[in-house]
């Protein structure tokens, strides 16, 4: 398009420009896995009331779910996966933290933030398998 | 004689495709094609720079210092924003495609109308707002070199404006002020001698500033600085939600400020 005064102005890929570049396909992505995100707590939510409603409730459902919708809950622990990963690697640009005066290297930042989510996942695992073994 | 050998040894030919755009004689831009002996050591300024020596004179382009400090010679190379004498011919493929650069009007050729970029800086106040003015006689605004280090990296914005033109929001809304405004207004806001925030907020904290950035951290990725505006940015929405809950925190001082807390912007 071209203005009053002489200059160009190139029209944006509207809808397409996501696919120009890898950078910006891994945002659409991220933005995308809060989409599964929400669906893996609609699942949790009716997990819990199922859990409420009895142990042979809630075991019924786990395995209707595993039967009938085991492909969703592979697509969402991957894009749940990748959403917790892709915000915890830019956990440092928000979080400038400084300890004795000195920027805090931002590989601490991550690998801390990856080994707290490591320790939490192996923690919840326990349970989940202790508690099905009594 | 043995240096003249190693370098004809080095040329290499590169066709380089530049985007032309003559407002005077054209309706709208087109690409024209360049054979380039380009050697080993050369970056894509001096290729730029040989084709208008010695191909085409009427090639139109910024450049000014060839050592990444004047921020004028961005360009897009094969699609990435990039500083063209901050880039090796040596590391691209045998074909360029050089562009102006992307979210900003074509004056001419390479060169961008930067006149809304420059008014977006001017529209954040980056200067040192003092609390009181010092007269000369009273000395000069001190600072340890501990509250220099927390502003830095933000200071070492060149204004090439790579970040605009890798920003997406940026083509998408025109109105964005954009990282590098952003970034510049983080700087004097970390500034233990600027007491200037507020005077700020208006742009920084409102819809068109921070919250108009959705964080895909392209503006970080391509700054030849390592300014990283996307930190100032997620920074900076950090400290403008606090000042939100603020208001209702402490609606004395609100009443200071003459100001309802429901005139947030977020």
């Amino acid at each position: 398009m071209k203005l009053t005064n002489g200059n160009y102005v190139r029209p944006p890929a509207r809808y397409s420009w996501w696919l120009r570049q890898g950078r910006y396909f891994r945002y659409m992505m991220r933005e995308l896995s809060s989409l599964f995100v929400g669906i893996f707590s609609i699942i949790m939510i009716c997990g819990l009331y199922q859990l409420s409603q009895g142990e042979a409730q809630f075991t019924a459902f786990t395995s209707s779910l595993w039967n009938n919708f085991w492909w969703l809950s592979v697509i969402t622990f991957l894009f749940v996966t990748y959403h917790s990963y892709s915000w915890f690697i830019v956990t440092p640009k928000a979080m400038p933290l400084r300890f004795s005066g000195k920027k805090v290297a931002p590989w601490i930042i991550i690998g801390a933030h990856m080994i707290l989510w490591l320790i939490c996942s192996i923690f919840i695992w326990f349970i989940f398998t202790n508690g099905g073994a009594q | 004689m043995s240096d003249v050998k190693t370098s004809q040894k080095s040329v290499r030919q590169v066709e380089i495709e530049i985007l032309r755009y003559n407002p005077d004689t054209d309706e709208k831009p087109y690409f024209q094609t360049y054979q380039v002996p380009c050697q080993e050591e050369w970056v894509i300024l001096d290729a730029v720079n040989y084709i208008k020596d010695n191909l085409d004179r009427s090639l139109s382009y910024r450049w000014s210092c060839h050592m990444a400090v004047c921020g004028s010679c961005g360009m897009m190379v094969n699609g990435e924003p990039t500083l063209s004498c901050h880039a090796f011919v040596r590391d691209m493929p045998d074909k360029i495609t050089i562009e102006p650069l992307e979210n900003f009007p074509i004056a001419r050729d390479l060169i961008v109308d930067m006149d809304g970029f420059v008014e977006k800086l001017s529209s954040v106040k980056p200067y040192i707002n003092a609390a009181e003015e010092k007269t000369v006689e009273q000395g000069t605004y001190q600072q340890l070199p501990e509250q220099l280090q927390l502003y830095k990296q933000y200071t070492q914005c060149i204004n090439c404006m790579l970040c605009y033109s890798a920003c997406p929001q940026m083509a998408l809304n025109d109105g964005f002020v954009g990282p590098a405004a952003l970034a510049l207004a983080h700087r004097y806001n970390l500034d233990s001698r600027d007491k200037g925030r507020e005077v700020r907020e208006d742009v920084v904290a409102s819809n068109a500033g921070i919250w108009e950035c959705s964080f895909v951290g392209a503006c970080s990725e391509v700054c030849p600085k390592h300014v990283d505006p996307a930190a100032a940015i997620q920074q900076t929405k950090i400290a403008a939600t606090g000042d939100y809950f603020k208001k209702f925190l402490m609606p004395w001082k609100n009443a200071q400020k003459g100001q309802a807390p429901e005139g947030g912007d977020q």
